[in-house]
């Protein structure tokens, strides 16, 4: 079961402006400019490893949303292109 | 270098060698009342040189050089060694400056608060920044604003203010008492002359200001204001900057903060008069 993980939370600068967040990451150097879900997202998985199907009950518990867990892999997996990520 | 000139702007020290004298000469009657360097230490060096052997004597021309170069720069020729000893310092800073957030804006202040003037070229932040100043505010620069990420301020750089093409008789009409460098006919940029800032922006090139209006200045459309949202804000402000990448998370705090903190507003001005007159009243209801 493939499982993901964000990296440290001091890694992040995390910046909420408006609807965007801006966010830098360390190790990297790069400024990321998020919107919704990316922040909540990363926020709810903090250090810990998830498999979608953990993480999608996780986001409808906190954010009382519908379940959609291709959405959810979708939004995981562009998280992972942007190196903020990992598959684990 | 067999010619060469020291000299601070703002928090920064340059010395500009060369290998013929004209340029140098230029210099130094332009920048006769800013102060050596710290300790005599340039924080930069700026070389201008001949092309080759020959180009010393065969339309005589300079290329830029120094600390960080453009390996494909194409030279200048010998009259606009002003131009191309100005160039050649911004492209120091803009590619070497590690210590302040460089902004690619024009700056004055009033009341220890600075009001920043960023956009492309041609929007008009020289041309503001000088008619500004001959107005009652300190100018703080025409090309670049420092922002310091640990404290938020930001530091004057006051350069000699380079007002290209229509900006040049417009300036020299408001400034009438102004110190003006030669005209430079057809460089890379148009015309181009020089303003010496005025005796009190140098004597207080060292004061900093805390950045208390951000403007988005746009030439050659009907009067209109936008308010910006943070975010805009933000990544206009790192689009403006030449070292944000450069200084990695100490620039993602100052421009985070100048998002957080700082009122922002774009302006389409068809005239200066009406940019004079939004910056005064957006200033005022501050």
């Amino acid at each position: 079961m493939t499982r993901f993980r964000a990296g440290p939370r001091a890694d992040l600068l995390v910046a909420p402006l408006d609807a965007f967040t801006a966010l830098y990451h360390r190790p990297s150097g790069i400024t990321h400019l998020l919107s919704t879900p990316a922040p909540e997202l990363l926020d709810t998985m903090g250090e810990g490893e998830w498999t979608v199907a953990e993480l999608a009950a996780a986001l409808a518990a906190r954010f009382d949303l519908e379940r959609d867990d291709a959405a959810l892999t979708a939004r995981l997996e562009e998280l992972v292109d942007a190196g903020l990520v990992e598959r684990w | 270098m067999r010619h060469a000139h020291a000299l601070r702007i703002g928090p920064v020290g340059f010395r500009i060698g060369s290998d013929r004298p004209e340029p140098i000469r230029a210099l130094r009657a332009l920048y006769r009342d800013y102060p050596a360097p710290d300790d005599g230490v340039p924080d930069f060096t700026v070389r201008l040189f001949a092309p080759g052997p020959l180009r010393r004597f065969l339309r005589p021309s300079v290329m830029i050089g120094g600390d960080f170069m453009i390996p494909d720069a194409a030279p200048l020729p010998l009259a606009q060694g002003l131009l191309a000893a100005e160039m050649a310092m911004n492209l120091q800073m803009a590619l070497g400056q590690r210590r302040y957030l460089l902004l690619h804006a024009s700056a004055v202040e009033r009341e220890g608060r600075a009001l920043l003037m960023t956009g492309i070229s041609g929007a008009g932040k020289s041309t503001l920044g000088a008619l500004l100043s001959a107005r009652g505010w300190r100018l703080m620069g025409d090309e670049f604003a420092l922002v310091d990420p640990a404290s938020g301020r930001v530091h004057a750089f006051p350069r000699l203010v380079s007002l290209k093409n229509e900006a040049i008789a417009e300036v020299e009409r408001a400034v009438p008492d102004g110190r003006f460098g030669p005209l430079l006919k057809d460089t890379p940029k148009g015309d181009i002359r020089h303003l010496v800032p005025d005796a009190r922006a140098l004597a207080a090139m060292r004061e900093p200001a805390i950045p208390a209006l951000l403007l988005f200045p746009r030439f050659g459309f009907e009067p209109a204001q936008r308010v910006l949202a943070r975010s805009e804000v933000f990544v206009r402000l790192t689009q403006a900057s030449t070292n944000y990448v450069a200084l990695g998370e100490p620039g993602f705090v100052a421009a985070r903060r100048l998002a957080e903190e700082v009122p922002a507003r774009a302006i389409d001005y068809p005239d200066t008069a009406s940019a004079l007159a939004q910056v005064e009243a957006l200033w005022a209801a501050l």
